[in-house]
């Protein structure tokens, strides 16, 4: 059985209907990449699964219970944490509160602790008494993801952590990956660079318009396939 | 030599004003809401205390005590049922909710107490006094000067060493995200007001200690709180207490002046400061 | 778009019973100013009242309905208002029918320093500092000796007794001075509360009202297509200070007699004022007049308890607050879709064709 699904998920913002119909499903010790243009509707996706949007409450299954209905909080203390799209750190907090705060919804045993994530980043043990926002983006991302491991997740969601960064910075970040899997969680990854989301990820979702249009393993996908259920056939 | 005692007077006036307005200026630093029934809920207080004293015979100090709890309580239900709902982009709901539930405190007040002036009986403490050099300072400002002083101090650890202060904070810059975080915005903001009233039940056991009160004194209270949480700055507890010490000081020496310009001339100091510094003498950096 | 062409929009600000109610409003009117010749003076009275606290509500109404500025210190203007009113019958000798109006002018005049320091505080804060203000101008007018201190004063009796218009009056119905009065400050009541309504509703429909509406909406986005939300808010600010101004000097000609704690009381001048609109409805013309008569209603039924009464009201406000934030009119329009003072601008014919692309980024 799958970890976490959703099934026949649709989502909207008022008039505006951003998701029609998403079926995706994360496999126990799995990394999924959810890729597509601007507007495809990867992040109502994360929203949705993170509790920010509510929806059906079968619309998501996390280890086979119904959790689209239930909030943001609710969501965290079953073990799915996010970390959201422009990172979104607390300016009043520091860079160690940060971390610490993602412990507050759920604070269970685990790999994760402010030394392990000091360890995985360790930049940030040095600048731990900074406010959050006054590090550079890729150090603000790290805290992000950091924060975010604090709780010791079963499921990461990541929402465009290469958002703005530089190449070299996407590349440190992304090789603190193999670790965070080692310890256990099971990731899914929105990603705008296809490049990037082919290399990190088990799977591959493409989102167009608010529908799956292309699913599979990397190997599995010819360019040509990408490029059709990214932008449409034809395009 | 009288100015100088006029400005220890002065400071010792504000610490009770700084009292009245450290709730005030905690809620807003977390949710960016104005309770306009703040001030009667510190006359609730009082009476809260009052009664303790005269029915079971409790010290006031100790009826304080007893009091916080139940303040607690009161504030914690009445954010989490009431002002909760209430949360929106328009501000006009928590507005007219809490002005409303401040007549509606006024004149239940005013129904159980009738409009008698009261005191809260502190023994002989209200007469005492110790001489500090050349002036003498009254015991009952002093201790709620101390008490004002301990308050800050207490509510800034809170705030900056613990885990429930940084969910104040981090709510405070983005509840969206606090969401994820696990952080659940009503029974944090339930929780903040509880808070506030039990630094509200400080301040009543000195209101109804150092002067006599009653059901209608609440608004006024309300007025002296803001001033000094608009002069200290949005969100800073020492810029508070500071902000509490300037209506003081000014009240001290406008009375010196003449009797009727005491409570004049505090406001006339808030309204030069909003002149000349609008964002108040300690704006927090962040905001 | 081209179904759209041969249905050609409209855009209307009439609606469905604003027509008839045109003509029932004229009849209205016309029996409200003969209603000298057939009520008694307590009944008179008890309209005055009614009249002016609607004109009080209406102009709450506009600062805090339409541009959203939620003041708790309208009383500073009605204080303020009686005072000037005072001051000009009492110092000057003048006619009190003339400080009036003047007393009106005075109080836009305080506006301007007050709105210099109250712009300076949003939301919440322009609130509670409003209420600073008035407690200012209270204790500023309690030190004037010449006007009573703080025990105050009452109009000169000659003065009252003496207006020519009262003396018209008086010969018209053939009433005692007393009577002359009590009919005198009626009409003007009424033509006070006409005046305002006529007023608002015409800014509300024009294009500045519009602004209004794009401001309270949107500050940002109305910022951005040239409206200028601050000028808007002061004007707005301004015209309520000279309304209720006017209306606190009409309130203390009738009283005659004043106290810095009465004309600057707050739950008398802010307080009922913000529960009849509140209740009636904010943001709508109606909601004032449904609003003021509700409380007319209550307080006749609760006046022989006291406090409970205020408890009551302030029980009624928050429940409407909570559960029907648009107020008992609003309520009323929103089944029946009836609008007696249509001011919202409806688009109709043509044909609606949704878009389905566009939106947010997702």
């Amino acid at each position: 059985m799958a970890l976490l699904e959703t099934k026949g998920l649709t989502a909207s913002y008022g008039d505006f209907q951003a998701l029609f119909g998403v079926d995706i499903a994360l496999d126990p010790g799995e990394t999924i990449a959810i890729i597509g243009a601007n507007g495809a509707g990867k992040t109502t996706l994360m929203r949705s699964i993170a509790g920010i949007l509510a929806n059906q409450p079968n619309a998501v299954l996390f280890d086979g219970e119904a959790i689209g209905a239930l909030p943001a909080p609710d969501i965290v203390a079953r073990g799915i944490a996010m970390v959201p799209e422009g990172r979104k750190l607390f300016p009043s907090l520091s860079v160690e509160e940060n971390l610490l705060i993602g412990r507050y919804g759920r604070a269970v045993a685990g790999h994760w602790s402010l030394q392990t994530v000091y360890e995985l980043f360790p930049i940030l043990k040095e600048r731990r008494g900074n406010p959050g926002t006054a590090l550079s983006g890729g150090q603000q991302q790290m805290v992000a993801i950091g924060r975010a491991l604090m709780s010791n997740p079963r499921v990461l969601l990541c929402d465009e952590i290469s958002l703005g960064l530089a190449p070299v910075v996407i590349k440190d970040i992304y090789a603190a990956f193999p670790r965070i899997r080692a310890a256990g969680a099971s990731l899914v990854v929105v990603e705008q660079d296809i490049g990037q989301a082919l290399k990190v990820s088990d799977r591959v979702y493409c989102l167009m318009e608010g529908r799956i249009t292309l699913s599979g393993a990397p190997s599995d996908l010819t360019r040509e396939k990408i490029h059709s259920a990214y932008f449409g056939a034809g395009a | 030599m009288m100015w100088i005692d006029t400005i220890v007077q002065g400071i010792l006036l504000g610490g009770l004003y700084a009292l009245f307005a450290a709730g005030l200026s905690l809620v807003f630093g977390i949710m960016r809401l104005v309770n306009l029934a703040h001030g009667d809920l510190i006359v609730l207080a009082a009476f809260l205390i009052l009664v303790m004293v005269s029915a079971l015979g409790l010290n006031p100090f100790v009826a304080a005590l007893v009091a916080m709890p139940l303040m607690f309580a009161i504030g914690w239900a009445l954010q989490f049922y009431l002002l909760n709902r209430t949360f929106g982009t328009d501000i006009l709901p928590p507005l007219l909710v809490t002005f409303g539930l401040s007549i509606v405190i006024q004149n239940g007040l005013l129904e159980g107490f009738t409009a008698d002036s009261r005191r809260i009986p502190v023994g002989g403490l209200d007469s005492a006094s110790v001489a500090l050099g050349p002036i003498n300072v009254g015991v009952m400002p002093l201790l709620t000067l101390a008490s004002a002083v301990a308050v800050i101090i207490g509510l800034n650890q809170l705030f900056y060493r613990t885990s429930l202060g940084r969910a104040f904070r981090a709510i405070s810059d983005d509840p969206v995200t606090a969401g994820l975080m696990g952080i659940r915005p009503k029974n944090i903001f339930a929780t903040a007001t509880g808070i506030a009233m039990v630094v509200v039940t400080i301040a009543a056991l000195y209101l109804g200690t150092r002067a006599n009160f009653d059901p209608t004194i609440g608004p006024a209270r309300l007025i002296y709180a803001f001033e000094a949480v608009i002069i200290g700055g949005l969100g800073s507890l020492w810029g508070t207490l500071f902000g509490g010490i300037v209506i003081g000081v000014a009240q001290t020496f406008g009375a010196a002046v003449n009797p009727e310009w005491q409570i004049l001339a505090g406001h006339l100091a808030f309204l030069l400061v909003l002149l000349l510094k609008p964002r108040g003498l300690f704006p927090r950096a962040v905001d | 778009m081209t179904d759209a062409s041969l249905t050609p929009w409209k855009v209307e600000t009439r609606a469905k019973a604003s027509a008839t109610f045109a003509i029932v409003a004229a009849l209205i009117i016309l029996l409200a100013f003969a209603a000298p010749l057939f009520v008694s003076r307590s009944v008179l009275q008890d309209l005055f009242f009614i009249l002016t606290m609607l004109v009080l509500a209406q102009n709450w109404n506009l600062l805090a309905g339409y541009a959203g500025l939620v003041s708790v210190g309208q009383q500073a203007f009605v204080g303020f208002g009686a005072y000037a009113m005072f001051a000009l019958v009492i110092l000057a000798g003048l006619d009190p029918l003339a400080a009036i109006l003047l007393a009106g002018i005075a109080s836009s005049l305080l506006a301007v320093p007050t709105a210099f320091f109250l712009f300076r505080l949003q939301g919440a804060y322009f609130a509670i500092g409003s209420w600073v203000i008035a407690e200012v101008v209270r204790l500023a007018l309690a030190q004037l000796k010449m006007l009573g201190g703080g025990t105050g004063t009452s109009l000169p009796r000659e003065a009252t007794r003496d207006m020519p218009a009262l003396k018209l009056v008086g010969e018209l119905f053939g009433v005692k001075s007393s009577g002359a009065g009590d009919i005198l400050t009626y009409w003007l009541a009424l033509l006070l509360a006409i005046a305002t309504i006529g007023l608002v509703y015409r800014l509300l429909r024009s294009k500045q009202g519009l602004g209004l509406a794009a401001v309270r909406d949107n500050q940002e986005a109305a910022r951005s297509v040239g409206v200028d939300a601050r000028r808007m808010k002061t004007l707005v600010y301004l015209a309520a200070a000279f309304g209720t101004g006017l209306c606190g000097a009409l309130i203390y000609v009738q009283k005659a007699r004043i106290s810095p704690d009465a004309a600057f009381s707050v739950v008398d001048w802010t307080a009922y004022v913000i529960f009849i609109v509140v209740i009636g409805g904010i943001g709508t013309i109606e909601g004032p007049i449904v609003g003021v008569i509700v409380f007319y209603i209550l307080q006749n039924l609760l006046a022989d308890y006291g406090s409970w009464y205020l408890l009551i009201l302030g029980l009624i406000g928050i429940a409407i607050m909570l559960f029907a934030p648009r107020g008992l009119w609003g309520l009323f329009a929103e089944r029946t879709g009836i609008q007696l003072f249509p001011v919202r601008r409806r688009l109709t014919g043509g044909t609606v064709t949704p878009s389905k692309k566009g939106g947010p980024h997702g």
